[in-house]
């Protein structure tokens, strides 16, 4: 029954049964299949959700920082809020505004009041809040939002009517506006007409009742040198305004302006995050590492144990180079399995925690795709060895049980 | 190595038909390194022709599996030639050997050597895997196969839900599938109990009668006894061949 005369003689295996036959070890224990995948799945997921996460949170705050502006200055003399000797000259906020790349310019001035909720509070129990004046384009300066209520406008700042910050509100305890509230500022009850959402390029007024400035000077005897002028600047000259802005604000003591650029700070806190990051890449990076050892390791076992499959394969027609792509591509699916699985949980990780976070969701493709390719050379270098071993035992040898 | 072929072989076996024979061992000696080194077969020559079926028995010890390793192409002689169908071995790169294998041999195993986890369709299709067969071809000679050793009714099943005769007959049918020259069985009924060893057998007679040639290799005198031929080994020579005496017998 011998089919032809021309007979090739040298045994060949399909493509599609080298993946047949590699999968076979794995299909026929699961468990433990399952268990060795797994090593590379904690690292896969790691690395995957590290990035994931970094990303998107990093996103989140570069979306903030561009949706506040990074072209946001603010001009100070010295220190904060009452910072004593010096003071920027009363005239600094209209010598500012009249730079021609400054296209807002919004200044508050310290008011030396306190302020309660009511009068049966003790005198002292601030709870940290200070009372500002404020001009009626500083919500539009800060690109701020109301959560409540409006903003001073010409007719609310000349009189006693305040606007407080999003945590001086929680500390007053003011959470809507639906009766008519009033503080105590000084002796006075004075009727709050706005919540501030948060301002997070200028946190001192988020702790801050803001009054007009024109009420501040009349009832609050406030004076006339702002303590510290927030401006916007056209994109491109910042660097230039920045230099000019000393001298602007106050021609005779230019060295006791303080000018600074609150963003900044937001982008010095994602690159802390960067910094983070890495060290958590460089965690998943050493998952990754043991998951392929423990590919290897299963895989040197696999050849010890089923050396008499060696020893049938090899009976049946297979060359060393079958056996030896057997073990490797078993290898290789071990930790293809584990990418996958890692990658997913990965995914959902990111996913879950980023939408919890209210952050957009962004999965880097690098990552995704990256830690597919990884699984895959991790499982080729870890199955190299297990699969030389095994493609070098002799079939008399490995028939010997 | 150097292969004699100018030099006809004292030894050489005249052959009857005419044609290739299933197997031939010209010469056949094997030595294992050591001090001194071990002979363990010794100048063995030997013919089965096409349709044979041939017991080797020897006891342990006796260079019975170094024969069946030689006979098999698993283990290349230190001496002498190994002809598998009328090709030379020696010729042939370990690549190559291993295609005779998979196309000219049948192996069974004492051990049954059956893979877990796959049904009896899959383990004897392995029979086919290293000819490039394709998958649904080799299903379809796989039922084939299984039907002819008695086992249609258990084709899906895994190994650990057969019987060690059934096992034993999966094992029978991966060595038939691929329609070698001849089938190598190696101690096959070592691991069966009576009843199976005596289905096994029968199905070996069986297979006999429709033309397979196969050579079991047995330490059992009763079961090498029941064959048509028996080929004797002690101490790595061929002490006898009842082949060889009959044609003896008629020469003289």
């Amino acid at each position: 029954m011998t089919t032809s005369s021309t007979e090739s003689t040298t045994s060949k295996l399909r493509l599609g049964d080298v993946f047949r036959v590699g999968a076979s070890g794995p299909r026929a224990r699961k468990m433990r299949t399952a268990l060795s995948a797994l090593g590379i799945s904690i690292g896969i997921a790691a690395l995957v959700g590290v990035l994931g996460l970094s990303e998107s949170s990093k996103s989140a705050l570069l979306d903030e920082i561009s949706s506040l502006g990074t072209n946001l200055l603010t001009v100070e003399a010295g220190g904060g809020f009452g910072a004593g000797d010096s003071e920027l000259p009363d005239t600094a906020l209209a010598t500012i505004s009249r730079i021609p790349t400054v296209t807002n310019a919004s200044a508050v001035w310290d008011v030396d009041a306190d302020v309660y909720r009511t009068e049966f509070i003790p005198e002292g129990e601030t709870g940290s809040i200070s009372v500002v004046a404020a001009d009626v384009e500083l919500v539009e300066t800060l690109n701020g939002e109301l959560a409540v209520g409006q903003f001073l406008d010409e007719s609310t700042s000349a009189y006693p009517n305040a606007v407080v910050g999003s945590i001086a509100a929680v500390r007053l305890g003011i959470r809507n506006l639906d009766q008519a509230t009033y503080v105590l500022i000084g002796d006075d009850y004075v009727e709050v007409i706005g919540i501030l959402e948060e301002f997070p390029l200028a946190a001192d007024l988020d702790r801050a009742v803001l009054i007009g400035k024109d009420a501040a000077i009349d009832f609050y005897d406030a004076g006339e040198n702002p303590a510290i002028i927030y401006t916007r600047i056209l994109d491109g000259a910042i660097d230039s305004t920045r230099d000019v802005l000393p001298t602007t604000a106050d021609p005779e003591n230019p060295e006791e302006v303080t000018v600074s650029r609150p963003s900044d700070a937001l982008e010095a806190q994602a690159a802390a995050d960067d910094a983070l990051t890495t060290l958590f890449l460089g965690l998943g990076a050493v998952a990754l590492l043991v998951g392929g050892i423990g590919v290897a390791n299963v895989m040197v076992i696999a050849v010890i144990e089923r050396r008499g499959e060696i020893g049938l394969r090899r009976s049946l027609g297979a060359t060393r180079a079958h056996i030896r792509r057997q073990f490797l591509t078993e290898a290789v699916i071990l930790s293809v399995l584990g990418g996958i699985g890692g990658v997913i949980v990965g995914i959902s990780a990111t996913y879950v925690y980023a939408t919890s976070q209210g952050w957009r969701v962004i999965i880097p493709q690098e990552a995704a795709l990256g830690g597919f390719f990884g699984a895959i050379a991790i499982g080729a270098i870890a199955g190299l060895y297990p699969a030389m071993r095994a493609a070098r035992l002799a079939p008399t040898e490995a028939l010997r049980s | 190595m150097s292969i004699q072929t100018t030099t006809q072989p004292q030894a050489a076996a005249p052959t009857p038909t005419g044609g290739a024979a299933a197997l031939e061992l010209h010469n056949v000696t094997k030595e294992f390194p050591g001090e001194p080194p071990v002979r363990a077969l010794d100048d063995v020559s030997l013919r089965i022709d096409h349709g044979e079926l041939v017991a080797v028995v020897g006891p342990s010890g006796s260079g019975k599996s170094t024969l069946l390793n030689v006979m098999g192409t698993l283990d290349r002689p230190t001496h002498g030639i190994v002809s598998v169908d009328g090709i030379d071995t020696a010729e042939r790169s370990d690549n190559e050997v291993a295609g005779i294998r998979a196309r000219k041999i049948g192996f069974v195993f004492q051990q049954f050597f059956l893979l877990p986890g796959m049904s009896a369709i899959e383990n004897v299709s392995n029979g086919l895997l290293y000819q490039g067969v394709p998958p649904r071809e080799r299903a379809a000679r796989s039922i084939e196969a299984l039907e002819r050793v008695g086992l249609g009714h258990r084709l899906q099943h895994p190994p650990n839900h057969l019987s060690g005769g059934e096992r034993q007959r999966v094992a029978v049918a991966r060595a038939l599938v691929h329609s070698p020259a001849f089938v190598l069985a190696d101690e096959p009924t070592g691991n069966l109990d009576s009843k199976s060893t005596k289905a096994v057998m029968k199905l070996i007679h069986d297979l006999h009668s429709e033309g397979t040639t196969i050579v079991v290799i047995t330490h059992d005198t009763a079961i090498a006894d029941s064959l048509p031929r028996q080929v004797a080994v002690h101490d790595g020579v061929l002490a006898s061949d009842s082949a060889r005496r009959d044609r003896e017998v008629v020469a003289t």
